[in-house]
């Protein structure tokens, strides 16, 4: 562990190398769960991202106090104490919302990669850093959420951001897309398996991306070290 | 994760070195005591924490609620059959499977002009809970589902968001449909299935029929102003 924090890594880590879904595997039940529609996945993001922040935020101060042995009872107690403000705001203050999403958020306690985080990168870093890696990972998985939701439910039902106007009220109006009209539906992807079969899917198209990138990288190196040897 | 969880034994064996260089005998944080009111006090924070957000959200959850509440019961009973406040004349009475139900009834000049009060149904995935309103003679104004677990896309028709379906109960009773009828099509009733979800539409009607029953047993509990 350096002591300069290297920013530009852990937005990247953040959002697409080390990115909670498509590289780490976590979190995938409020995942199956909620990316019916691309709206419920935006919600459960960033309700989740608030959550990562604030406990990377808590984790990293009190991480004076915390001892290696008692880490993890105590990390789970401080988001499962998070997960439950947030929930009484949400149904308080922003009540409409709170009935899409409300079922979901007592969901973000089991999200284990809010404990992950904490684990690994809070339990050690600056309050700043692990806010901003709550923050970036957080982005991260709403973008994971987002995508697997929009992508089911085209396919599913036909429409994009069914909903939106609940979520971030009524001047995301337009949001609502209708993609296939008089569509008649393709059950499977609505349902829990298909959100399966889907991230299979995503996750191949990341693969290829991410060999594309390597590949491009490494040819680049070679000619390089072939022009440094010329030289030479 | 094995990184993670070398890194971690590293950080503890730096930690042990610390203190001994420091002192030979082991530091506090290290002893049972230390970790127990760390944790007590983590859980007394946690407590204290929740504690005050109850307290400052409550009346707000309860606002919120009575208002879906009495925005459910809006929608079966319309607003210009009463006169009063629904939430304020509300009796409770035994079902005929013994639980208790609560009615919530409407008056105007003196008479009561509406009732309103939940059915359960069982469903293909589960209870289906519904909200009818009836009024004085017993013809239903109107019928909501409030909470399902049903197939979305098959079963979930049963919503009014999704399908017109559950509005076709208004106006009906047993006087303009025998009882024999409340049945869905497929058992020789009245009411239409959907194409492929047979079991939720027949819960939600044999709801509502057990909710007509249920006014036809209590009539005159029902529709009893006290003075």
């Amino acid at each position: 562990m350096s002591d300069t924090v290297n920013y530009k890594q852990i937005t990247v880590d953040g959002l697409w190398s080390n990115n909670v879904v498509f590289a780490q595997m976590l979190a995938l039940c409020p995942l199956l769960a909620v990316t019916g529609t691309a709206t419920n996945g935006l919600g459960m993001g960033l309700a989740s991202t608030v959550v990562m922040v604030a406990s990377g935020l808590v984790v990293s101060l009190l991480r004076g106090l915390i001892t290696p042995h008692v880490r993890i009872p105590s990390f789970v107690l401080i988001i499962a104490c998070l997960v439950t403000l947030v929930d009484m705001a949400m149904n308080a203050w922003v009540h409409d919302l709170y009935k899409v999403l409300g079922l979901f958020i007592p969901l973000i306690v089991t999200n284990c990669a809010i404990l992950g985080r904490a684990e690994s990168f809070a339990f050690r870093q600056a309050p700043f850093a692990a806010a901003y890696d709550g923050l970036m990972m957080g982005l991260g998985f709403t973008f994971a959420l987002t995508l697997l939701g929009a992508v089911r439910e085209i396919l599913g039902s036909g429409t994009l951001f069914a909903n939106a106007p609940l979520l971030l009220g009524d001047a995301f109006a337009f949001m609502e897309l209708v993609l296939i009209p008089d569509y008649k539906g393709f059950l499977l992807l609505i349902l829990p398996p298909g959100g399966f079969l889907m991230l299979g899917f995503i996750l191949a198209v990341k693969r290829l991306i991410d060999n594309k990138v390597t590949k491009k990288r490494e040819a680049k190196e070679e000619t390089a070290v072939s022009v440094e040897e010329a030289l030479a | 994760m094995s990184d993670d969880v070398k890194e971690n034994e590293d950080v503890k064996k730096e930690e042990t070195e610390d203190t001994k260089a420091e002192a030979p005998k082991i530091s506090f944080r290290e002893k049972i005591p230390y970790q127990a009111i760390l944790l007590g006090g983590f859980a007394l924070a946690a407590s204290t924490l929740l504690a005050t957000g109850n307290e400052s959200t409550q009346a707000a959850i309860a606002e919120r609620l009575r208002e879906d509440l009495l925005s459910s019961l809006e929608e079966v009973v319309p607003q210009k059959t009463h006169s009063n406040d629904l939430l304020e004349d509300i009796i409770t009475l035994p079902r005929a499977d013994g639980t208790e139900a609560t009615i919530y009834r409407g008056q105007k000049n003196g008479q009561v002009t509406a009732l309103a009060y939940g059915m359960v149904g069982q469903g293909y995935a589960g209870a289906i809970s519904v909200i009818m309103g009836v009024d004085a003679t017993g013809e239903i104004l109107g019928v909501r589902v409030l909470s399902h677990a049903e197939t979305p896309g098959l079963g979930d028709k049963i919503e009014v968001a999704k399908n017109n379906w559950i509005t076709k109960f208004t106006g009906l009773s047993f006087d303009n449909l025998v009882p024999e009828k409340w049945k869905v099509k497929k058992d020789g009733g009245h009411f239409d299935q959907f194409s492929g979800a047979t079991i939720t539409p027949r819960a939600v009607v044999s709801a509502v029929t057990k909710g007509l029953n249920f006014y036809k047993d209590n009539k005159e509990k029902l529709l009893e102003v006290k003075k």
